[in-house]
C-alpha cells in the first residue's frame, strides 16, 4: 500500500512535469512563431562565438610604424613632378608656389593684348574684372598668376569666335612655361556632335575654369568649373534675384517646369528627347521643340508637331516666375544657362546632367541649394520633387538668392571667385573653411587675412552657438575732447584712440584729460580715410568712431552700444542721411533734409564692427580711398554704402538727445567743413562715384529709429534707464 | 553562459514576457508541492525534495532562454567562425579587372537597384562568411576575419542600412576582410572577389580598406584589382582617389579601446606643439630638431624608447632624451599633435591625436583626409604642405586662441562621432554614399560638422535672407473674437483705416452663438471673412488660415481699439524691415527671480523688452505653421487647457527658431488691461500674473533653455518727437493717449 502510494505519487509527479515540460514547451515554441512572425529580424551576421580571439587587422606597432618613414620626401618630390602632368595636374605639382611667396603677394598679370586682337565681349569682361580686382598688377615678376590675352572662351571649331593656331601663339611666350600658374578662361570647348573636353591646343599644365566641366577630367583641387554666362551677364553689381518675399505655403502655381529645345539627334539627345514624358500640363509643364537648327526638319520625328505647338502655348518667363522647381537638363554640353536663370529666379534647379563638375563645387556646397537628379532616373523626378517638404523648399528658394548674390550675379564676381578660390589654395593656412564660403554674406565678402576665426567676424554670431562676445562696458563720463583740432576719436569700450590727424603735433600727455581707460594717439598721417584703416590698436569687436566736434551723453553711447550688439553687422549711430533718385538729372541724388527715412548714417558718430575697417582697407579699391582723401569728404558715404552692400540692410539710427552739430561753434575754432555747400556738391558727386564702382545702389531705406523703450513715456523719470536723453 | 550571452543579445523587448512565464511556471510548481504535503505527509519528505530538485533543474534549463530560439537558428548563431563554408579557388578562376580611375557615380554604379524609397536609405547587403583557399588549400588571408570587420560587419548588420534580401539591395559588401593590404594574398583575394554570386563587375560593391600598399612603394589605394567596387580606403592620395566615387577612411587605432582619454576642457596646454610619430623621415627628423632648437620647451619632440624591448609596452611609450612618456595620454598635453606622412599616407596617429583633443598638424602633400567629401577639416585640423615645414610654427602662432580651443573641441567631436569605433567608420561610409544617391535627402554641413553643443544653441533661422518685403501685398489682420460685437466692430472699423489692409479675418471662437448676419457688420473696403471654428481654443488664432493669402500677419483682440491707423501702419512697415522677428505694441519682459529660483514674468514699466503680446502684434505666416505643427512638447495643449499663453508661446517659438529679440514699436500705451481679457471677476490680477510666470517656467523646461532676449529698445518713427512740422511726418499719430 505504501510502495503503490509512493508509485502514484512518483508518477503523478512526473506526470506534472511532462506535461509542464510540453505544456511549456509548446508556449514557447508557440511564442517563438509568434515573434518570428513579428517581423523580429534573424540576426543576419552571426555574434561568433569566438569573436574575442579573432586577430586586430593589424598589430599596433605596424599601425604606428605607417609602413615606415618612406622614401626621401625630397626625391619624392622631385620626382611627382615629373610623373603628375597635364591631365594628372594637382597644385603640389603644376603650380609653383614660389612665385606667390608672403602674405600679400597673390597678384594676377595679364598679358597685354596683340594688335588686331579681336577679344570677345564675355573675354572682354573677364579682363576687365581682373584688372579692376585689387590682385592685378601690371609686372610679371611680381605675379604669381598669369591670365592670357587671347580670347579662349569659345574653343568650338565652327565659331566664329574661335581664335586658330593657339598653340603656336601661346609657345611663342616666353612667360609661358608650359602653362604653370596660368589660368585659362573657357565656355565652349569640342565641337559638333561630341562636344568633348578639347580645347584644341595643349593646356599643358595651366589652371582651366571652365564652364561645363566633367567630372572625369576635372582635375580635383586644381581645375575650377565656372558657370556658363551669356555675354549679356553684367560686369558689376548684377541685378538682385527675384526672390522679394518668403510667401508660405512656399509653392507657386507649377512645381516642375522645363521649356527648351529638345535635340533630335547627337550628343545629349537623350535626356532631352526624354523630358516630354514627365508633362502632365497640370503643375508639371516640360516643354520641348524640335526646331533649332537649319534641317531639323530632317530628322523630325512623330512627336515633333505636337510638341512644337504645346510650346508655344507658355512663355518662359511667366514659368519661371512661377515654378517652384526648374528643370535644368545637359544640352551638348553639361552646363546650359538656364542654371543661371534658374539660380537667379528663385526656381529651385532640378539637374539632370550626370558628371557635371558643378560651379565653384570645390567651395560651394550645392545639395543646399540644389536638388541632384539622375538622368537614367528622370521619371522620378516628379515624385522627389513632389516630396520636398514645405522647410525645404524655403530654405532651397533662399539658398539661391544667396549664392546667385554672393557669386554668380556679375562677371565681377565669378572671376573674383575664381581667384580668390585659387589664392585660399595657395595660403591654405590663411583660408576661408566651407562655412564662410556658404554663409551669408558669401566667402567674397570675407577675408581670411583678417582672421580664419569665424567669431571675429559679425555675421555668424547666431549660427556659433555662441552669444557676440560682449565688451565689458565702462561708463564714462562726458568726452572732453572739443579741444582737439581734426582728430577723430575711436572710443573702443574700455579703450580710447585718437587718431591725430594734424600738422601740429599732439599735445603731451598730461595735458589730455585724465580719463579711466587707456588712450592711444595714433598718427593720421592726414588722410581721411585713415579714420577707417584697420588698427592694431583696436581690441574690441565695437568701435565706436566719434568726430573731434561730437559731443554725445554717457547715456546715449551706452543706449548705442546697447542697441549695436544686437546689430552687431550693422553700422548703428546718430544722425541720418538720406539718397535718393533724381529722375531729371538721371542721377543719384543726397539730402541731408530732415526726411521720414534714411539710409546712411553718419559715421561722425556710430558703432560699426571692426571688420569693417579691414573691409574698408582691403575690399574696396584704393581708387575710392584716394577719393576720399583727395576731398577729404565722403568717407562715411562710403563706410555706409560698403557695409549696406554686405547686409543687404540699412543701417541703424538711434535716439539722441539733440540734433547732431546744432551746438554753437566755439570761438576761435575753423569753420566746420559740413557747412561749406562745395562740400554738399562733393558728397553729391560721392554718391554716385560709389554706386558705379558698385554697380548698384547698395543703400537700403528705413522708415524707425530705435529708442529705449520708456522714451518720452508719460512715467516718473526715476523709472527710466536712459534718462538724460530726454532733458533739453 | 553562452545561452546567456545570447539572451543579452536579443534585446529587451522579450525580458518582460519571459517574467510572466516564470510565474505561471512556479505557480504551478508550488501548487503540487502542496497537494503532495498533504496527500503524503512529512513521510515522504526527502523522496520528494529529490523529485523537486530535478525538476526544478530541468526546469530552469527548459525555461531557459535558449527555447525561444528554434533549435536551427540556435545552432546557426552559435558557430566559431572556422565553421564558415570552406570555398576552394580554381587556379584559374577569373581575375576582376584594376579599379577604373574614370569611375563615378553616374558611370560605374547601378543606380536603378537603389531604387526610389520614401525613407531615402539604401538597403545594405552583406555575403555569408565563406573561407576561401586555393587549390592547395591555403588560406588566402593570413588573418581571415579580423576583430575590425567582424566589429564593422555586425553593425552594419545591426543598422537601419542592412537587408537580408539580396534582391533589394542596393549596395553589396563582402565578408572578405581585406582591411589590411600586407595580410592578403592579392590574386587569391581578387579570385575570390570575383566569385562572388552577385559580383557583376564589382558593380555596387563595396570594399573597406585601412591599409593600402605593401612595400616598397606603398600604393595609395588596394592592390587588389577589383572592377568597379567601390573603394572605402584609408590613405588615399588624389591620383587614386576617384572623387565622389570612393570614400577616404580614417585608419582605425585599436588604441583607443585599451587608453580610455577623457574629454579635456579646451584651452592652452603645457607643449604648444607635440611630434609622437615613431616613423619619422630623417630630413624631417633634422627639420624638426631645428624648429625645437629655435622655439625651446614649446616643442616636444618623442621618438622610441631604444631601451624598453619590443611589444605591447613599446607602443604605449615614447621617450625624450631617457625621459619616458606615455603614449597616447602625452598627446593631451599638446595644443597641436603633428601627423607626418610616412610610407603610407593614412595614419592611425590621427586617430588617437582627435581623441586626445590636440589639432592635428598634417603634412601629407596629396593625402585625401577621411572623410573629407562631407567634414571641414579647416575647421579642426592645420593642413601644412610638406614643404612649409619649416614655417611650421611661425604658421601655427598666427592662429587666433580662441580659434585653437574651438579646433580642439573640434577635434575631439570628429573622433567621438566620426573615428572612435569600426561601427562609427561603418556607418559614416555608409551615410556619405546615402547622401550620394538621394542628394536630396543629404545631411546638411551643420549636421556634420557642428558638435552637439552647437547644434543645440546655435540658430538656424528658417528665413534667413536678409529681405526687406514689398509694402504692396500688404498684411492680413485675423482678429480673435468670442463674443464682444460691440468692441469688435470698433475693432475692425479702425483697422480698415490702415492703407495697406489686404484682408480681414474675423475668428470667431464663440461655437454657442453664430457671428451676427452679414447686413449689421460694419462696411469695410477690404474683403471680410468671419471664421468659424469648431472648439474654442486659443490656438485657433494661430492657425495658419488658407485664406491668409499675404506674408504678414497682424494678430489682434477684439478689445484693442486704442491704436491709430498710424500706428498700425507704422507697425506694418518696421515688420517689414525684420521680417523674421515678432513686432507687435505692448512689450513683457522676463525676470529672474532670485529668491525663487524661477522666472517671473513683468508687465511693470519696465527699461527692457523681451516678448511682445499678440494682442497686437504683426509676424510672418510662416509662425503660423510652426505654432500649429511644430510647437515642442505639449505646450500647445497646455496653452488650450488653460486658455491662457498663446503668446508667450509664440514669443518662445520665435526666439527660440531664430535668436533673435522681437521688436516693440511705437509708446506704451493705456492698454485697457490686455491681460485681463476676463475681468468679468473670473480672474484677479494677481492671479494671472502668477499664472503667466508659471507658463514661462514651463515653456522654458519644454524647450530646456530660455530662448528669450532681452533688448533695450523699441522703435519709433524717424522724426518721433522731434521738433519738426507734424503734418510733414508721417506717422504723425502715434503715442496719443
Amino acid at each position: 500500500m505504501q510502495a503503490r502510494k509512493k508509485y502514484v505519487l512518483l508518477g503523478l509527479c512526473t506526470c506534472c512535469w511532462l506535461l509542464l515540460y510540453y505544456w511549456g514547451g509548446l508556449q514557447e515554441r508557440l511564442l517563438g512563431l509568434l515573434t518570428h512572425r513579428r517581423g523580429e529580424v534573424v540576426r543576419p551576421w552571426p555574434n561568433w562565438l569566438d569573436r574575442d580571439l579573432l586577430p586586430g587587422y593589424a598589430d599596433q606597432a605596424e599601425l604606428q610604424n605607417a609602413g615606415g618613414p618612406g622614401d626621401s620626401p625630397r626625391q619624392r618630390r622631385q620626382s611627382w613632378a615629373g610623373i603628375y602632368k597635364d591631365s594628372r595636374c594637382r597644385m603640389d605639382t603644376c603650380f609653383d608656389f614660389a612665385r606667390c611667396q608672403g602674405q600679400s603677394s597673390f597678384r594676377v598679370y595679364i598679358y597685354p593684348p596683340e594688335k588686331g586682337e579681336r577679344v570677345s565681349e564675355s573675354y572682354r569682361k573677364i579682363l576687365t574684372s581682373v584688372v579692376e580686382s585689387r590682385y592685378f598688377t601690371s609686372d610679371p615678376r611680381e605675379a604669381c598668376l598669369f591670365v592670357l590675352g587671347i580670347d579662349t572662351l569659345d574653343r568650338d571649331q565652327l565659331s566664329t569666335q574661335f581664335v586658330p593656331n593657339m598653340d603656336e601663339r601661346i609657345r611663342g611666350y616666353p612667360l609661358w612655361n608650359d602653362g604653370r600658374n596660368h589660368v585659362i578662361f573657357n565656355l565652349y570647348s569640342g565641337t559638333w556632335p561630341n562636344y568633348t573636353e578639347d580645347l584644341g591646343f595643349n593646356v599643358g599644365q595651366a589652371i582651366l575654369a571652365k564652364a561645363s566641366l566633367n567630372t572625369e577630367h576635372f582635375r580635383p583641387g586644381f581645375d575650377i568649373s565656372i558657370p556658363l554666362f551669356s555675354k549679356e551677364h553684367p560686369q558689376k553689381g548684377g541685378e538682385r534675384g527675384w526672390l522679394v518675399r518668403n510667401t508660405v505655403p512656399p509653392r507657386r502655381k507649377y512645381l516642375l517646369m522645363f521649356k527648351g529645345k529638345r535635340y533630335l539627334t547627337g550628343i545629349g539627345s537623350d535626356t532631352r528627347n526624354a523630358l516630354h514624358h514627365i508633362h502632365n500640363g497640370k503643375d508639371i509643364v516640360s516643354l520641348t521643340t524640335c526646331r533649332h537648327g537649319k534641317d531639323w526638319e530632317k530628322h523630325k520625328d512623330a512627336r515633333c508637331d505636337h510638341d512644337n505647338q504645346e510650346y508655344e502655348r507658355f512663355d518662359y518667363q511667366e514659368l519661371l516666375h512661377n515654378s517652384t522647381f526648374c528643370l535644368v537638363p545637359r544640352g551638348r554640353r553639361l552646363g546650359s544657362f538656364r542654371f543661371l536663370e534658374s539660380l537667379q529666379a528663385a526656381c529651385i534647379p532640378v539637374l539632370l546632367s550626370n558628371g557635371w563638375e558643378l560651379p565653384f563645387s570645390d567651395v560651394i556646397q550645392w545639395n543646399q541649394a540644389v536638388i541632384e537628379g539622375d538622368e537614367r532616373l528622370l521619371l522620378q523626378v516628379p515624385s522627389t520633387v513632389r516630396a520636398v517638404g514645405t522647410d525645404r523648399v524655403l530654405a532651397l528658394r533662399q539658398r539661391t538668392q544667396m549664392l546667385w548674390e554672393a557669386y554668380f550675379s556679375s562677371v565681377d564676381k565669378i572671376v573674383l571667385t575664381t581667384l580668390e578660390i585659387i589664392k585660399d589654395r595657395v595660403n591654405s593656412h590663411i583660408s576661408r573653411n566651407k562655412f564662410m564660403w556658404n554663409a551669408l554674406p558669401g566667402g567674397l565678402l570675407v577675408l581670411p587675412e583678417y582672421s580664419t576665426h569665424l567669431a571675429h567676424y559679425p555675421f555668424y554670431y547666431l549660427n556659433l552657438g555662441k552669444p557676440v562676445q560682449k565688451p565689458t562696458r565702462r561708463h564714462l563720463n562726458q568726452f572732453g575732447v572739443h579741444a582737439v583740432i581734426v582728430c577723430v576719436l575711436v572710443w573702443v569700450s574700455c579703450q580710447i584712440i585718437i587718431l591725430w590727424n594734424s600738422e601740429k603735433p599732439p599735445p603731451h600727455r598730461s595735458k589730455w584729460p585724465p580719463m579711466p581707460v587707456p588712450l592711444i594717439i595714433t598718427d593720421g598721417r592726414r588722410k581721411t580715410s585713415s579714420r577707417f584703416l584697420p588698427n592694431a590698436a583696436i581690441e574690441t569687436e565695437a568701435v565706436l568712431s566719434l568726430d573731434e566736434d561730437t559731443v554725445l551723453l554717457t547715456s546715449e553711447i551706452n543706449f548705442a552700444f546697447h542697441v549695436w550688439q544686437s546689430f552687431p553687422e550693422r553700422i548703428v549711430g546718430y544722425p541720418p542721411r538720406s539718397h535718393f533718385w533724381d529722375p531729371v538729372k538721371k542721377a543719384w541724388g543726397y539730402t541731408s533734409k530732415w526726411t521720414n527715412e534714411y539710409s546712411i548714417v553718419l559715421t561722425g558718430a556710430a558703432f560699426y564692427h571692426r571688420y569693417y575697417h579691414h573691409l574698408f582697407s582691403h575690399y574696396l579699391p584704393s581708387s575710392l580711398r584716394a577719393l576720399v582723401d583727395r576731398t577729404s569728404n565722403c568717407e562715411d558715404i562710403l563706410m555706409n554704402f560698403l557695409v549696406s552692400s554686405v547686409t543687404h540692410l540699412p543701417p541703424i539710427k538711434v535716439a539722441q538727445r539733440k540734433q547732431y552739430k546744432e551746438m554753437p561753434i566755439l570761438q576761435g575754432t575753423k569753420m566746420a567743413p559740413w557747412a561749406n555747400p562745395e562740400h554738399f556738391t562733393q558728397r553729391q558727386e560721392c554718391v554716385n562715384t560709389f554706386a558705379s564702382w558698385f554697380g548698384y545702389m547698395p543703400l537700403v531705406h528705413s522708415q524707425f529709429r530705435l529708442d529705449p523703450v520708456l522714451f518720452k513715456d508719460h512715467v516718473s523719470v526715476l523709472r527710466k534707464r536712459y534718462k538724460d536723453l530726454e532733458r533739453v | 553562459m553562452c545561452a546567456s550571452v545570447k539572451y543579452g543579445s536579443r534585446g529587451p523587448a522579450l525580458i518582460p514576457r519571459m517574467k510572466t512565464k516564470y510565474r505561471i511556471y512556479y505557480i504551478t510548481l508550488f501548487s503540487v508541492v502542496l497537494l503532495g504535503l498533504i496527500a503524503t505527509g512529512i513521510y515522504y519528505i526527502t523522496l520528494f525534495s529529490v523529485v523537486l530538485l530535478g525538476l526544478i533543474a530541468t526546469g530552469m534549463f527548459q525555461f531557459w532562454p535558449h527555447s525561444i530560439e528554434s533549435s536551427a537558428e540556435w545552432s546557426l548563431d552559435r558557430r566559431s567562425v572556422h565553421d564558415a563554408p570552406l570555398v576552394r579557388i580554381p587556379m584559374s578562376s577569373p581575375i576582376p579587372e584594376r579599379g577604373d580611375l574614370s569611375c563615378r557615380m553616374h558611370t560605374c554604379f547601378d543606380v536603378y537597384r537603389c531604387g526610389y524609397n520614401p525613407k531615402n536609405k539604401i538597403k545594405v547587403y552583406i555575403y555569408p562568411l565563406q573561407r576561401f583557399v586555393d587549390e592547395v588549400g591555403v588560406p588566402i588571408s593570413s588573418t581571415g576575419l579580423s576583430r575590425e570587420y567582424n566589429d564593422l560587419l555586425s553593425a552594419i548588420s545591426d543598422s537601419d542600412f542592412y537587408t537580408d534580401d539580396v534582391s533589394r539591395a542596393c549596395l553589396f559588401i563582402p565578408s572578405i576582410d581585406v582591411l589590411n593590404q600586407n595580410s592578403l594574398r592579392i590574386r587569391e583575394t581578387a579570385q575570390a572577389l570575383a566569385m562572388l554570386p552577385r559580383w557583376d563587375k564589382g558593380m555596387n560593391h563595396l570594399l573597406f580598406n585601412m591599409l593600402p600598399g605593401g612595400p616598397p612603394d606603398y600604393n595609395t589605394a588596394l592592390d587588389v584589382p577589383r572592377d568597379r567596387a567601390l573603394l572605402a580606403g584609408g590613405g588615399f592620395s588624389t591620383w587614386t582617389y576617384r572623387q565622389g566615387y570612393d570614400v577616404s577612411i580614417p585608419v582605425y587605432s585599436p588604441l583607443s579601446v585599451e587608453v580610455d582619454l577623457p574629454e579635456r576642457q579646451p584651452g592652452p596646454r603645457r607643449y604648444f606643439i607635440l611630434s609622437s610619430q615613431t616613423a619619422i623621415h630623417r630630413e624631417y627628423r633634422v627639420e624638426l630638431e631645428r624648429l625645437k632648437e629655435e622655439n625651446g620647451e614649446a616643442l616636444l619632440l618623442l621618438d622610441k624608447c631604444s631601451n624598453l624591448s619590443q611589444g605591447l609596452a613599446s607602443v604605449r611609450k615614447r621617450c625624450y632624451k631617457g625621459q619616458v612618456y606615455d603614449y597616447p595620454q602625452i598627446l593631451q598635453e599638446s595644443s597641436f599633435c603633428v601627423v607626418l606622412r610616412g610610407a603610407r599616407l593614412g595614419q592611425a596617429t590621427l586617430s588617437d591625436v582627435l581623441q586626445a583633443g590636440c589639432v592635428p598638424v598634417i603634412m601629407a602633400d596629396s593625402y585625401i583626409l577621411p572623410f573629407s567629401e562631407v567634414l571641414d577639416w579647416k575647421r579642426a585640423s592645420v593642413v601644412i604642405p610638406e614643404e612649409k615645414l619649416p614655417e611650421m610654427y611661425t604658421i601655427l602662432k598666427s592662429i587666433p586662441h580662441r580659434q585653437v580651443e574651438e579646433m580642439q573641441r573640434q577635434a575631439r567631436w570628429f573622433w567621438e562621432a566620426y573615428f572612435s569605433s569600426m561601427k562609427a567608420i561603418g556607418m559614416t561610409t555608409l551615410q556619405i554614399i546615402n547622401d550620394r544617391i538621394y542628394p536630396y535627402a543629404a545631411l546638411t554641413y551643420e549636421e556634420w560638422n557642428n558638435p552637439p553643443v552647437v547644434k543645440w544653441t546655435s540658430v538656424n533661422s528658417p528665413l534667413f535672407l536678409p529681405l526687406i518685403p514689398p509694402r504692396s501685398p500688404g498684411f492680413t489682420a485675423v482678429v480673435l473674437t468670442y463674443d464682444r460685437i460691440e468692441s469688435l466692430f470698433r475693432v475692425i472699423t479702425e483697422i480698415s483705416k490702415v492703407p495697406s489692409l489686404a484682408k480681414l479675418l474675423v475668428v470667431w471662437n464663440n461655437q454657442n452663438k453664430s457671428p451676427p448676419e452679414e447686413s449689421l457688420w460694419p462696411k469695410v473696403a477690404v474683403p471680410l471673412k468671419v471664421l468659424r471654428t469648431k472648439e474654442n481654443k486659443l490656438s485657433n488664432r494661430f492657425f495658419p488660415f488658407d485664406e491668409i493669402e499675404t506674408e504678414a500677419v497682424l494678430a489682434i483682440d477684439d478689445d484693442i481699439i486704442m491704436l491709430t491707423s498710424d500706428e498700425l501702419q507704422f507697425g506694418y512697415e518696421v515688420w517689414r524691415e525684420f521680417p523674421d522677428r515678432l513686432v507687435g505694441y505692448p512689450g513683457r519682459l522676463h525676470l529672474w527671480d532670485h529668491e525663487m529660483g524661477k522666472w517671473k514674468y513683468e508687465s511693470e514699466w519696465t527699461n527692457e523688452v523681451s516678448m511682445v503680446l499678440t494682442g497686437a502684434a504683426f509676424y510672418h505666416k510662416y509662425f503660423n505653421y510652426l505654432y500649429t505643427y511644430k510647437m515642442p512638447g505639449d505646450i500647445k495643449n497646455w496653452v488650450d487647457a488653460h486658455m491662457n499663453c498663446e503668446d508667450i508661446a509664440m514669443n518662445f517659438l520665435v526666439a527660440n527658431i531664430t535668436g533673435k529679440a522681437p521688436i516693440k514699436v511705437t509708446p506704451r500705451k493705456k492698454f485697457k488691461c490686455p491681460e485681463c481679457t476676463a475681468i468679468d471677476g473670473l480672474s484677479l490680477d494677481q492671479t494671472h500674473m502668477v499664472e503667466r510666470s508659471e507658463c514661462i517656467n514651463k515653456f522654458a523646461s519644454v524647450f530646456a533653455t530660455m530662448p528669450l532676449k532681452v533688448v533695450e529698445h523699441r522703435a519709433d518713427p524717424v522724426l518721433y518727437k522731434d521738433d519738426f512740422p507734424e503734418k510733414l511726418k508721417s506717422f504723425p499719430n502715434i503715442g496719443s493717449l
